[in-house]
């Protein structure tokens, strides 16, 4: 059954990952990302880390997508304004990726993993757990994170302000 | 996952997010939108988080997981700051086409 839902949501992660690359039309990218996103919070409850697939769902399907949706909206971005690349190019850019994954997996496949062979039943990924790591080893790295969203806050409106000539 | 004959192996999910981080590689060379070249990111980031998790789920270990959570503090950020920029940008030069930014090339 598990293996059955790992099927599905894979397939469903390729596809529209593939679709946000191949589409002409920048909003249909931006939809097919909003679907990757959430099938990539089902594979994190499939491995049993609920809090991380809540806060993803939050923080990319509700945040980020909202900030794509708005600039692509903004900018009035559609398919008569979509810049091509030469066939040659992306000829070169499909057989290059392709090399790499064959590499990625090529490595992989040399490696024993014999640790990691049967997932524990473990209550790691719930928020207690997390929410206890977080507050006790990882204080100092989280309290910095605040002053990170602080400055990319402070940047985002300063690089978005209209400049007064 | 308790049953031994449903248990999904970790070379599975190795498998996924190698191919979702070069599908995000592709994306990045193939096409020349500098929005599209940021989803692109963004794929990346949630493959190598997908193996992050994937990682810590396997070996009963929570640290790969908080990892995670500070990767999604930071892609927040930068997603924040990079459309920032492309809105300056666009005003600009009236484009997202990133070969028109082509004034630091040598």
């Amino acid at each position: 059954m598990s293996q059955l839902i790992f099927f599905i949501l894979s397939a469903m992660t390729i596809a529209s990952a593939l679709v946000v690359v191949f589409s002409k039309h920048p909003m249909y990218s931006v939809l097919s990302l909003v679907v990757c996103f959430f099938t990539i919070a089902g594979h994190y409850i499939l491995l049993n880390a609920q809090f991380l697939a809540i806060t993803h769902i939050i923080v990319y399907a509700g945040a980020i997508m909202v900030l794509f949706l708005f600039v692509v909206m903004l900018l009035n971005l559609n398919r008569e304004s979509e810049p091509h690349k030469p066939g040659k190019m992306k000829f070169a850019a499909t057989i290059s990726a392709g090399m790499l994954f064959l590499i990625l997996i090529a490595a992989m496949k040399s490696t024993t993993m014999e640790t990691f062979s049967f997932p524990p039943p473990s209550t790691n990924g719930m928020i207690q757990h997390v929410g206890q790591r977080l507050f006790t080893d990882y204080l100092l790295p989280f309290e910095i994170s605040s002053i990170l969203f602080l400055s990319a806050m402070i940047g985002a409106v300063v690089l978005a302000k209209k400049e007064k000539h | 996952m308790g049953h031994t004959d449903q248990i999904i192996p970790l070379n599975w999910y190795l498998v996924l997010s190698t191919f979702l981080f070069c599908i995000g590689v592709m994306g990045v060379l193939f096409r020349r939108n500098a929005i599209i070249m940021l989803m692109c990111i963004e794929i990346m980031l949630n493959a190598v988080n997908l193996l992050l998790v994937s990682f810590s789920a396997y070996s009963g270990n929570s640290d790969g997981q908080v990892f995670v959570f500070f990767i999604m503090v930071v892609a927040a950020a930068e997603v924040a700051v990079g459309l920032a920029l492309m809105m300056s940008i666009y005003r600009n030069i009236g484009s997202t086409d990133i070969d028109v930014l082509n004034k630091l090339k040598w």
